[in-house]
């Protein structure tokens, strides 16, 4: 069975105290696809997913996830969803493959080993399986994080900010994983505040400014939004650099610092 | 895998399943760190050779072995100081993510404070049986018989309840590490203005009401007459008032915290 929109947001708002966070959020995603919630910090991108995720319930407006409403059905929802969040959730005490198996138990998944076995395989932490996590590299905490939001294939998966805090190998490691992800098919929305994570990763890019979608489409479509390149001339400022070299000069060169003076 | 597939998972939470499952966990924190038992038996078991080999010769006010006197007591000091891991091991979870990897999923919504609570019950006990164990090696002797021994562990397991319920609330509230136990410094003071360590008769008039009304001596007082082998009398209803009455508010409090915080 297939549903016609994999996440569907008119119209939401949400504030903190007299802090409008969310002024009418509308975003559709077809099932299957990337979306890149992009936009700076404070835009709203972790309200959004948060309350999609049903750990936050919205002023007013809708939202539907994989055709469950958020506020009327949340189980629904949750069963239908893996969120990972901003800051790792992963337990320290456990090994990485207690970890899976935590999590296959709590989806109850017969087979939890077998299942566990299967996403060490598959992110690279066979070796690291029956460490304890607080051994683990960052990047390899955010692996298994996000192999632990994959137990039980969900439909849906929120990644907030999955990068944030990587170093450039880990963040590398993650794209991987997300873009295989992508190609089996599963619907993932992430945020991400990095414009080069959107052009990455994304079927499509929310720019999220101001508790708005202010501009939707593919790279090639935002890029139309664009006036069409122009030949701009650019003063440029001398850097302390230039200053430095002007005044001291190369060695080779002594006389040319005295004609300037 | 077809795209945009229905979920194969069953979409209703089982609450006891769930529970067992984050208890299994927790228990696997406290075997992890097996010290959380030790340390929360350590001050308990200072305590006891305290005041049983320092102090104990001065009190003559106590007829009888004063080992025999004093345990109650100390065992009650180890529950208020075994509760203050359970708050922060609840704060862990909750000032991390897992709280809200937990809450996105289809469990059941309060399995998480269970397998806490439960935690604490089976950590708590065992840090008794420890304290317990020293006493006896410290002449500690009792005349009771199955059944006594099966109530003191009932009403120990009652007071572990009640307090647990009360470190809940600072296990979801509190802002750092540090201010997640303070609670429990008050908890285990209670038990020097009251029976525990000498008879309320000889305390000043409104210090004597305090300890003579306060739960902790009619809890007190009743573990002692069941290792006696004595009737428990009316003091035994009054615990047992006090216990439930602690614990049903304190309930009601963390549960409503949790809605109020995690929905």
């Amino acid at each position: 069975m297939t549903t016609p929109t994999a996440i569907r947001v008119a119209g939401l708002t949400k504030s903190y105290g007299d802090r409008l966070v969310l002024a009418g959020v509308d975003l559709s995603v077809a099932p299957g696809t990337v979306v890149a919630l992009l936009g700076s910090n404070g835009a709203g991108k972790t309200t959004t997913v948060q309350i999609l995720a049903t750990l936050l319930r919205a002023d007013s407006g809708e939202a539907a996830v994989a055709g469950h409403d958020v506020a009327t059905d949340p189980a629904g929802v949750r069963a239908s969803i893996s969120l990972t969040g901003q800051f790792t959730a992963v337990d320290e005490v456990l090994t990485g493959r207690e970890n899976l198996m935590l999590v296959a138990r709590l989806r109850h998944l017969q087979d939890a080993g077998v299942l566990a076995d299967e996403l060490l395989d598959r992110f690279g932490l066979v070796e690291a399986a029956r460490r304890r996590v607080a051994t683990y590299s960052g990047g390899m905490r955010r692996r298994l994080d996000i192999a632990m939001g994959l137990v039980g294939d969900p439909p849906v998966l929120f990644l907030d900010e999955p990068t944030t805090g990587l170093d450039p190998q880990a963040r590398l490691e993650v794209w991987r994983t997300v873009r295989d992800l992508a190609g089996a098919g599963t619907t993932v929305l992430l945020t991400t505040q990095y414009l080069d994570e959107a052009e990455q990763l994304a079927d499509r890019i929310a720019i999220l400014h101001q508790g708005r979608i202010i501009a939707e489409g593919t790279l090639a479509e935002l890029r139309c939004l664009m006036p069409p390149a122009t030949v701009e001339y650019v003063e440029r400022q001398p850097t302390l650099e230039d200053v430095l070299l002007a005044i001291v000069g190369p060695d080779t060169r002594p006389q040319e610092i005295g004609t300037t003076r | 895998m077809s795209v945009g597939s229905e979920a194969k998972t069953p979409v209703s939470g089982n609450l006891a399943h769930d529970t067992a499952v984050l208890l299994q966990r927790s228990l696997r924190h406290v075997l992890r760190s097996p010290d959380t038992i030790v340390t929360t038996a350590v001050t308990p078991i200072a305590m006891l050779l305290l005041f049983v080999y320092v102090f104990g010769g001065a009190l003559k006010a106590v007829d009888g072995s004063y080992v025999d006197y004093l345990l109650p007591g100390i065992l009650l000091i180890t529950i208020a100081s075994g509760i203050a891991y359970t708050a922060f091991r609840l704060f862990t979870d909750v000032s991390g993510g897992i709280v809200d990897r937990l809450r996105s999923m289809p469990i059941g919504r309060s399995a998480l404070l269970w397998g806490h609570v439960l935690t604490s019950l089976v950590a708590n006990l065992a840090s008794l049986v420890l304290v317990v164990l020293v006493a006896l090696a410290m002449g500690f002797r009792s005349g009771a018989g199955v059944l006594a021994w099966l109530a003191v562990a009932g009403l120990l397991a009652l007071v572990t309840l009640a307090l647990t319920w009360i470190a809940v609330i600072p296990g979801l509230t509190a802002k750092s590490a540090d201010g997640v136990s303070g609670f429990s410094y008050p908890l285990i003071f209670l038990p020097f203005v009251s029976s525990a360590f000498v008879p309320t008769a000889g305390m000043p008039g409104p210090v004597r009401w305090f300890a003579q009304h306060q739960p902790v001596t009619s809890i007190v007082n009743t573990i002692r007459d069941l290792y006696a082998g004595i009737p428990v009398g009316d003091q035994g209803w009054i615990a047992l008032a006090w216990c439930f009455g602690v614990l049903v508010v304190a309930y009601a409090l963390a549960m409503g915290t949790y809605r109020r915080k995690f929905g």
